[in-house]
């Protein structure tokens, strides 16, 4: 990270941790330790999709499916099987990757915008398994009996923990993705999305960088969705649509695709608006995105990052 | 430099094997033959040229070889190894690299960054050593960052590096695709008309820097319209016409060939052969 992102780092980590402390004594906001819990969850999935929407340049209609992986992959090992949550976590990891090596190599191997069709159908797949293997899933009717998350022992249940568990890690992930942009990887990125014919011809496998980052993708919101099992100790194949993969596409445009800030702010904005701000639309939601997404799309193509002053450096606003 | 010079005559009987070898090599789209069967031996050391008027298929060539064609017929070979139908990354992990007639840099990039790209094929790390920032990656972040500053410096453009590629004159960019292509530590490295859109003082400087390349010991294969460049730094030219070889030789040979200087003056030699007749 350069010196700006780490001041704005710093201002935003300052600002998150004081956060619940403002929200527990206003009555009228205190909920929002919970839709910021949510927010936290879903900026690691966008981070995720920031890096392979702005930089590897292709879209994934199915990350709702990879979050329902690590979600489901945690919730059955620790309510059939009994598993403590803590290991539950890399095997949702490891089978969403597989899942994504296995849907991204055939799709990524061609040149376009196969990922977003291949993912679409994939995606469908994942949400017709969880609502037809009863047995396992528990179908529409839902996944029930998940314990909450234990640390050391520990068993995490207050909001408070939650969030600050929830953020760290997701300033983690951000952490990692600004070090992965500013490298020799991201500039590889950068590269094969700028220029992919030469990038090619400078000795950048272009597929290969492809697949890995969708499997990052893949892997990250794999490990928000074992974060969501414990927290809601619920699950119900409805998180696991096409609408929330629209939605964490959404997420990422309406910050800018090209922004890791971009992709938190508009992860906890977008989070705000479907959980509070425009409840009332509840039964329209597809339209107020709808909406969303045509005026980002007409007045901010860049997303709301470009509303900011520009700290922009020729190395792109990583 | 001239034709004359020692270089050219020592390796003009064709001495040891060729650095690149083209058997054959076909290249259809649709029912167009952009190439119909070119042989030839690119020998390591020396300034190659390619010429021919627009649409020989010099570019064609240039892309059969570094991997962006697959050739319909025939074969590549570098050092004794055949390359066609491999993609263009093991290409230039092999050591071909080249520039694009068409400029085709990473413009939101800084210079600098194009040129770190080009040390891509020379490094290794990952997606992992790069997220937890491994002392590994980080020397060798800084090994890529030195050194594509040298590649920077010996093109002359050490004092650009922070500004982005885009926005410099066409000319510098031309000039930058050469350093990114070097960067990538290439044996062979294939010059797509480097001279398209600069003035003749920047032309003459790049002769200077091709022969300069030349003398690194990277071998040089040109394609250039400007054939005073052509004519004044080149040790051996190949003259491609319709896509085929017209004849090949040192460039004094070449430019008192009356088939080529017919062929420049646009007559058709014999009939030039029809688009499909094959
Ligand atoms: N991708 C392609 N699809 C179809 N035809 C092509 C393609 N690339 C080249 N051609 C055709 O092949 C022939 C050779 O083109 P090429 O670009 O190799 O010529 P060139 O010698 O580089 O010409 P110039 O000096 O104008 O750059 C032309 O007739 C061109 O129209
Ligand atoms: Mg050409």
């Amino acid at each position: 990270m350069q010196k700006r992102d780490w001041l704005i780092f710093l201002a935003v980590a300052v600002f998150l941790a004081i956060f619940p402390f403002i929200a527990a004594r206003i009555s009228a906001i205190s909920h929002y330790i919970d839709i910021m819990v949510f927010a936290g969850i879903f900026s690691i999935v966008s981070l995720g999709l920031c890096m392979l929407m702005g930089y590897a340049g292709q879209v994934s209609m199915a990350q709702a499916a990879f979050f329902g992986i690590g979600a489901y992959t945690s919730g059955i090992l620790t309510s059939h099987f009994h598993w403590h949550p803590l290991p539950a976590i890399p095997i949702g990891c490891l089978l969403s990757a597989a899942v994504a090596w296995l849907v991204g190599v055939p799709a990524l191997r061609l040149k376009g915008h196969y990922l977003a069709m291949a993912t679409l159908g994939f995606g469908e797949i994942v949400h017709i398994v969880l609502n037809q293997e009863v047995e396992w899933t528990g179908g529409p009717s839902g996944l029930v009996d998940i314990p909450s998350l234990k640390i050391l022992g520990v068993r995490i249940s207050s909001e408070e923990a939650w969030y600050y568990i929830v953020w760290t890690a997701a300033l983690c992930t951000l952490i990692f993705c600004f070090n992965v942009l500013r490298s020799r990887v991201g500039r590889a990125l950068r590269a094969i999305h700028e220029e992919e014919t030469a990038a090619d011809a400078m000795g950048v496998p272009t597929a290969r960088f492809k697949l890995q980052v969708f499997v990052l993708s893949a892997v990250l919101a794999a490990i928000a969705g074992s974060f969501y099992t414990h927290y809601v100790t619920f699950l119900n194949p409805g998180t696991f649509d096409l609408m929330w993969s629209i939605r964490f596409v959404l997420m990422v445009m309406l910050g800018g695709v090209q922004s890791l800030w971009g992709a938190v702010l508009g992860t906890v904005l977008l989070t705000f608006i479907g959980n509070e701000w425009l409840r009332v639309f509840a039964d329209f939601d597809i339209l107020v995105y709808g909406a969303i997404l045509l005026l980002v799309a007409l007045f901010l193509p860049d997303g709301l990052v470009s509303i900011f002053p520009k700290g922009r450096s020729a190395s792109g606003n990583v | 430099m001239s034709a004359e010079s020692p270089i050219s005559a020592a390796v003009d009987g064709q001495a040891g094997p060729p650095l690149l070898e083209l058997k054959d090599v076909q290249m259809m789209f649709g029912g167009v033959m952009a190439l119909r069967g070119v042989n030839h031996r690119v020998i390591a050391g020396r300034i190659n040229s390619v010429i021919g008027p627009n649409g020989a298929g010099k570019t064609t060539l240039f892309n059969c070889i570094s991997g962006l064609l697959k050739p319909t017929e025939g074969g590549v070979y570098l050092d004794g190894e055949r390359i066609d139908g491999l993609p263009p990354h093991r290409i230039a992990q092999m050591g071909v690299s080249r520039t694009f007639q068409h400029v085709a840099l990473f413009k939101h990039m800084t210079v600098l960054e194009n040129v770190m790209v080009g040390r891509h094929p020379r490094t290794r790390s990952g997606f992992l050593a790069a997220g937890f920032r491994f002392p590994g990656m980080r020397r060798e972040e800084g090994l890529i960052r030195e050194e594509a500053l040298s590649h920077l410096e010996f093109v002359g453009m050490g004092d650009l590096a922070d500004i982005p590629a885009g926005s410099l004159p066409l000319g510098k960019q031309k000039i930058l695709e050469i350093a990114r292509a070097l960067a990538t530590g290439p044996k062979l490295v294939l010059l797509d008309e480097p001279a398209g859109g600069l003035n003749m003082k920047e032309t003459e400087e790049l002769g200077e820097l091709i022969q300069r390349v030349c003398g690194k010991g990277v071998t040089v294969l040109l394609v250039e319209h400007d054939m005073n460049l052509v004519m004044d730094i080149s040790h051996h030219i190949l003259v491609l016409y319709f896509g085929e070889p017209l004849t090949e030789g040192p460039p004094s040979e070449v430019k008192a060939n009356p088939a080529v200087i017919r062929a420049y003056l646009g007559e058709s030699l014999t009939d030039p052969p029809a688009a499909s007749s094959k």
